[in-house]
């Protein structure tokens, strides 16, 4: 694994639904290597300010034409200054970057849960565990049904899917641990991967544990570097060799832990 | 031996090379101190040998684990940290990232941190027999734990202690890294020479925060972080001017460096060499790309020695 940074070649970015983008780039080296779970470092202007880069999961990657895309929300000055980009302009761009999701080979059928925008990572990683031709199961969460990310290339991959809304306006009424609490039992699902606002990445943690199902989390964390060496990307995580509790890189260690490695609220 | 007279005709016809008070830089390019890990953490995108120096992640005596997180905020132009010297201890730096580095060639500068004097003396003593160290940065932005909590570097009797004490225990150059959090940083740079500092290094952090306006909290764990990043170099040059034109020991300028712009403003302004830090996390490679930028604007104004830059800027009436 060789990390690099490329000037990407911008070859589609479109508004999906309001304030949520999907950005495809040329970077065939970054796209070779590139793992689900991994994520990118963008710079989102040349100019000095913002300055940091900001991090996206990898939402698919093309190998034929050595693409790279990513599925962003718009919530502060950076991403929005992303989103002004347009194809054929260049982005600069870190990766691939982090840790990857595992994929235990004993591992019969894998469900899959995000929440909002924290679907995009997992996209990528139902799209491999589908080639492989690992058993699983999508469930997706958002607030209504304009939000859900990734339908359309779970679709095309002939994925299994299921979704709940805040609002109803699709699936079930409510949140995607519900969904998940009540596929648990039917599918006897063995492993679980998840990403998603934090209440929900600890509802996922205690329906594993109470289920003693194992699975990993992706998490976020703000983030300078991203390659392990401005130690700005602390999160606790108990260290499963003698069960202390360590502060952990989310950038190099992670963004993928195992559940019950990472210590919630603290 | 062709290989002989080619390796003579690539040699720059200009000198890059610098003495930072007793330690020998290839040219004046380093990394600062914290924004470089161990230096392994960039090599695939710097040829760390062809650096300065690296300056590693402050090293205390004993393990620590860092602040909680949130660590950092960005800011204008900048950012605020909060690590909270998160490190192995001096045992693990001396056993596995001095070796590693040494290996490979490359010019390697210590930077320790402590809570007491004793600290620093105890630091200062376990390093002095390495013979792969270059040099040691000392990081007094500390908080004093026997003086109730304030920064070493604030006082001017305390940089007098801790460098006394450093100076004391060991033979290597030594590099004080002064805080810009003082009033007179004048002062500080002269009681730190006086002390036995064979250079200067400045600035470290500046103390800021960020308050989050929904939470209506400081987004930092530790409420008060340190600035860094362009937004603090304009200050940092000044300090720089200041000091360099005050004391007699070489300046290692740094705050804010992204460009070849901001490294002469530096080196005119008076300090031998520079510190790239938060540059480093925008662009992994800009440490090495300042490096080849200076060569070339040397070369392309006709100027023999870069060490014609330093202090350039003072006119008339600089020394
Ligand atoms: C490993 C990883 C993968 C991610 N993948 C995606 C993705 O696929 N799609 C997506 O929409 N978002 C993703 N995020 C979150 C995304 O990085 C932030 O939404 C983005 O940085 C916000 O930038 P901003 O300038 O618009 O917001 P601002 O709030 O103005 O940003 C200010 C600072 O805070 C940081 N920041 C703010 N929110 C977050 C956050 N949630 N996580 C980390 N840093 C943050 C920014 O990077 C910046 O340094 C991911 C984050 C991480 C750590
Ligand atoms: C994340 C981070 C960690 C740092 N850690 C240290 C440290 O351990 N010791 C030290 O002397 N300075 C430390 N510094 C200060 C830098 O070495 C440098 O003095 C400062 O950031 C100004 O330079 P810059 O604006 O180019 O970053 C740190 C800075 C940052 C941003
Ligand atoms: S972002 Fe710098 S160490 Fe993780």
């Amino acid at each position: 694994m060789r990390k690099i940074v490329e000037h990407a070649l911008i070859i589609r970015h479109r508004e999906i639904v309001p304030t949520y983008f999907e950005l495809e780039f040329i970077a065939p080296d970054i796209a070779r290597q590139a793992l689900p779970g991994q994520f990118v470092h963008l710079r989102v202007t040349r100019s000095l300010d913002p300055l940091l880069r900001r991090p996206f999961g990898i939402y698919n990657v093309e190998q034929k034409i050595g693409s790279v895309t990513v599925f962003y929300r718009v919530v502060g000055r950076g991403t929005a200054m992303l989103s002004d980009l347009h194809t054929a302009e260049t982005v600069d761009v870190l990766g691939p970057l982090g840790n990857t999701f595992s994929i235990p080979s004993t591992m019969q059928r894998a469900v899959v849960v995000g929440g909002g925008v924290g679907i995009a990572p997992l996209v990528y990683l139902a799209r491999v565990l589908a080639e492989r031709k690992v058993e699983v199961m999508v469930l997706l969460g958002a607030s209504t049904a304009g939000f859900l990310v990734g339908r359309d290339i779970l679709k095309r991959l002939g994925v299994d899917y299921m979704v709940a809304t805040d609002d109803g306006s699709e699936g079930l009424k409510g949140h995607v641990t519900e969904l998940l609490e009540r596929m648990i039992d039917r599918k006897r699902f063995d492993y679980i991967y998840a990403c998603g606002p934090e209440p929900m990445m600890v509802k996922v943690t205690e329906i594993a544990q109470q289920n003693g199902i194992p699975g990993e989390l992706s998490l976020e964390e703000h983030m300078a570097c991203g390659i392990g060496a401005c130690l700005g990307c602390a999160k606790k995580v108990r260290r499963p060799a003698d069960g202390q509790d360590v502060y952990a890189k989310v950038c190099t260690d992670g963004p993928v832990f195992r559940i019950g490695e990472v210590v919630f609220n603290a | 031996m062709p290989d002989r007279k080619k390796k003579e005709k690539e040699r720059p016809a200009v000198n890059l090379a610098v003495d930072l008070g007793g330690i020998p830089l290839r040219n004046p390019v380093t990394v600062a101190s914290g924004t470089f890990g161990y230096g392994r953490e960039y090599e695939e995108f710097v040829d760390l040998k062809r650096l300065g120096a690296v300056i590693v992640k402050g090293t205390t005596l004993e393990p620590r684990a860092g602040n909680p997180p949130p660590r950092i905020v960005e800011t204008p132009a900048g950012m605020l940290n909060a690590i909270g010297l998160e490190n192995p201890g001096v045992e693990a730096f001396v056993s596995e990232h001095l070796p590693y580095l040494a290996g490979r060639g490359v010019t390697i500068i210590a930077n320790i941190a402590g809570d007491t004097v004793e600290e620093y003396a105890a630091l200062a003593a376990r390093l002095d027999g390495q013979p792969d160290l270059a040099g040691i940065e000392v990081n007094i932005s500390c908080p004093n734990v026997k003086r109730g909590g304030m920064q070493f570097g604030t006082d001017p009797g305390m940089v007098r202690e801790v460098v006394t004490a450093v100076r004391e225990n060991t033979g290597k150059p030594l590099v004080v890294k002064l805080s810009p959090n003082v009033t007179d940083i004048v002062q500080m740079a002269r009681v730190a020479v006086e002390a036995g500092a064979d250079a200067l290094s400045l600035i470290n952090t500046l103390l800021g925060m960020a308050i989050d306006v929904e939470k209506q909290r400081p987004v930092l764990a530790n409420v008060f972080g340190g600035l860094s990043g362009p937004a603090i170099k304009p200050v940092a040059v000044r300090m720089v001017y200041q000091v360099a034109r005050e004391v007699d020991v070489p300046i290692l300028g740094m705050g804010g460096i992204m460009s070849l712009g901001d490294v002469l403003e530096f080196l005119l302004a008076g300090a031998t060499a520079v510190s790239v830090g938060t540059g480093n996390f925008v662009e992994p490679h800009l440490s090495q790309r300042l490096v080849g930028e200076l060569e070339s604007y040397l070369e392309a104004r006709g100027i023999a020695d870069v060490r014609e830059l330093v202090g350039a800027a003072w006119g008339r009436n600089g020394r």
